[in-house]
């Protein structure tokens, strides 16, 4: 193959044919795809959960991670936060002419090692190649099929007035370890991605407690978006407490020094649990077992809404014990002039 | 300074005893102004707002610097932006603020303009050198906090022969402002303001000083102060000894950032890049000498200078009540706009506009 993807990869001719088989397959090995069909052909008992991400990232590699293994975990965990067990992924690049082949392989390689890891398989899959500046460098979709193991199964309209607001870990590693990275800052502690596929966490947790009301993953807009979601969808109000709020002295510092909050950071690899107030901790003892989550703790509680026909929303008690909103951003975060 | 030492800042013990102590101090109502965004936002976000007596009465101030950047202005740089071969370099603040018919710089990007997210002038200057088919031009908007930088990226670019460096200076002063602010005739008995919380990054350029008048031709006190909730703590702490006693003194209560005397090199800089001139302030109007024009020196880098960029008054938006507000007159909640024709997501004023003004920080924090 050549050093750089040229636009006769995507053409579904004899360069395709040794894209797929010299990368691709090599990567992904498994005997649905070997099978080479223009799909596959899957079964799973019971309901199905489906879902569907596309990433573009800049920078492609990042501390921590990249574009290949991000476009495994964001999906695995989508579908994993369904309540379901994810099994098959299918995975559709659209790459811009001149990639340099080392860094897709280098893509492929990690996205097919977390692959891997959350044990799903790669099932089927699509290559584009379209010219030089109609897509900046690499950009990949996954979708992902799960199974669905408990039912009712966690849903965003769940949250009910006395549940217990969890969170698995630290909050705006990620965000952080990429706005810092394209801004070109170092710290003296280096801060990484989270990114990290939660399914084998989150099959614990189902398998080990019946009734979990909520899983989400808070990835873009943050904690507080992704618990803003979730109050308005099930009608509540989701107090937490600032001081409960798990963030790496590191990642506070950076956020600082860069005008952001860090409860707006983008996540890859934690998750909310809302669970009765009675299952709280027998949740955070299946949660602090699995590696990916020691830093489990209870951030809050779900209250039901001050005053009748109130939309949901989130109530920050802040170190001093104050109270605050915690609103939904209106963008994205933009650093400010002083 | 370490993020430690800035922890016992909000040490929740710490500011609860300095809470019992204004409590105490306290004769009747005192209303204060921080005149300062960054205060408004600390206020509210570290929740003291929520923690105050109701005996305090708390306004904010024209200090948000996106806020006062008025209409005319606005339409200027976004007219810039659609201009071919010019490069827009801004703090991002500027990015989502919206002109007339609805244009931002955020919508025009989409549009194909080049609009660039900066960290600080020199990233303008850089920008400018790996563009030189373009015309970069940084939105010089802030007060003296952000002033001084832009004057020496002048100076720099004017050093490396940085030719299509341009600037468009909408500088604001805040010591005129506050003049106006204090000289407009007095509202109604117990509307008025008692008392000032200074801007700690403006003060750290200008010093103490400049403050002085308050409290000498005024009769109100005045407090420079950090933006950490025990800092403004005891800087109202210290507003309402000196209404109890009757003495409007003006005070530094931020001196491990802010000298008595300011920071005279950044004020030479200053002075070297620009001169004063009349300015327009958003939902207040003209105030004579408070802005910054680019000198004479550097009138090669003066974006004004070189597009022919005149900025007329404009009438103020109808039903918009923001330079109420921004005098002290006006709870933001009692505007009839407030969270019904305007909001963050669709501001109509400029104190909606910005994350830092007094209308956005009301809807965003304000619990009941």
């Amino acid at each position: 193959m050549s050093d750089k993807v040229l636009l006769d990869y995507g053409s579904g001719g004899k360069a395709s044919q040794r894209l797929i088989g010299e990368l691709f397959l090599k990567n992904f090995d498994n005997p649905e795809l070997r099978r080479m069909n223009d799909g596959a052909v899957l079964s799973l008992p019971g309901k199905i959960a489906v879902s569907t991400d596309t990433f573009t990232v800049d920078p492609i590699f990042f501390p921590g991670g990249d574009i290949g293994r991000l476009s495994v975990h964001g999906t695995v965990n989508d579908v994993a936060m369904m309540g379901a067990v994810p099994r098959y992924l299918t995975c559709g690049f659209l790459i811009e002419e001149g990639l340099p082949m080392e860094l897709l392989t280098s893509v492929v390689e990690s996205l097919g090692a977390a692959a891997r890891e959350a044990g799903v398989w790669v099932v089927t899959g699509d290559t584009k190649v379209v010219p030089k500046g109609a897509a900046d460098k690499l950009f990949i979709n996954t979708t992902g099929i799960g199974e669905v193991i408990v039912d009712p199964a966690p849903a965003g309209d769940r949250a009910t007035a006395g549940d217990a607001i969890l969170i698995s870990g630290t909050l705006g590693d990620h965000g952080l370890a990429i706005l810092s990275t394209r801004q070109g800052l170092a710290f003296e502690t280096p801060v990484l991605s989270d990114c990290a596929s939660l399914n084998h966490a989150i099959e614990a947790l189902l398998r080990g407690l019946p009734d979990v009301h909520v899983l989400r993953d808070p990835t873009r807009g943050g904690l507080a978006t992704t618990l803003n979601e979730i109050a308005i969808a099930s009608n509540v109000t989701c107090e937490i407490v600032e001081d409960l709020i798990p963030v790496r002295p590191e990642v506070r510092g950076g956020c600082s020094l860069l005008g952001l909050d860090p409860l707006y950071l983008a996540n890859e690899g934690k998750f909310i649990c809302i669970v009765p107030e009675a299952q709280a901790e027998a949740a955070l003892t299946i949660m602090r077992a699995d590696p990916l989550c020691t830093g489990a703790t209870r951030i809050g509680t779900v209250m039901a809404p001050e005053k009748a026909g109130q939309t949901g929303r989130v109530v920050l008690k802040t170190g001093l014990g104050g109270k605050r909103l915690l609103g939904m951003l209106e963008g994205e975060q933009l650093p400010r002039i002083c | 300074m370490s993020l430690e030492i800035l922890d016992q800042f909000h040490d929740p013990a710490l500011c609860r005893s300095v809470l019992d102590r204004l409590c105490a101090t306290l004769t009747g109502p005192l209303r204060f102004m921080e005149v300062c965004g960054t205060h408004t936002v600390a206020i509210f976000r570290s929740g003291l707002r929520s923690l105050l007596p109701k005996e305090i009465v708390h306004l904010s101030g024209p200090g948000c610097p996106v806020c006062v950047t008025h209409e005319a202005e606005i339409n200027a740089f976004l007219d810039l932006a659609e201009k071919p071969g010019v490069i827009i370099a801004t703090f991002g603040d500027l990015m989502r603020v919206p002109g007339s018919r609805g244009r931002t710089l955020k919508a025009a990007q989409a549009d194909g303009a080049r609009v660039s997210v900066v960290y600080s002038p020199p990233d303008a200057i850089k920008l400018a050198a790996e563009n030189p088919d373009a015309k970069v031009v940084f939105l010089g908007v802030g007060f003296e906090t952000t002033a001084p930088g832009v004057a020496a990226s002048l100076m720099m670019a004017k050093a490396q022969g940085v030719s299509n460096y341009r600037v468009l200076s909408f500088h604001k002063l805040v010591p005129p402002a506050l003049e106006a602010l204090l000289a407009d005739a007095d509202p109604a008995p117990g509307q008025g303001i008692d008392a000032f919380i200074m801007p700690g990054h403006v003060s750290a350029i200008i010093g103490v000083e400049p403050y002085r008048v308050v409290g000498e031709r005024y009769g109100k006190a005045a407090a420079v102060a950090g933006f950490e909730p025990l800092d403004i703590l005891q800087a109202l702490l210290f507003l309402a000894e000196c209404q109890r006693d009757g003495t409007p003194k003006v005070a530094n209560l931020y001196r491990r950032v802010v000298r008595d005397e300011g920071n005279a090199k950044a004020r030479a800089v200053m002075a070297q890049a620009f001169t004063s001139a009349d300015a327009l302030w958003r939902g207040i109007g003209l105030i004579p000498g408070s802005g910054l024009e680019i000198a004479p020196e550097f009138a090669a880098f003066d974006a004004k200078r070189d597009f022919a960029i005149e900025i007329k008054d404009c009438p103020p938006l109808p039903g918009c009540k923001c330079g109420e507000v921004l005098k002290g007159r006006l709870a933001p909640n009692l505007c009839p706009l407030f969270g019904k024709a305007c909001t963050p997501a669709k501001p109509v004023g400029p104190c909606m506009v910005s994350t830092e003004g007094s209308c956005a920080a009301y809807y965003k924090y304000q619990v009941d």
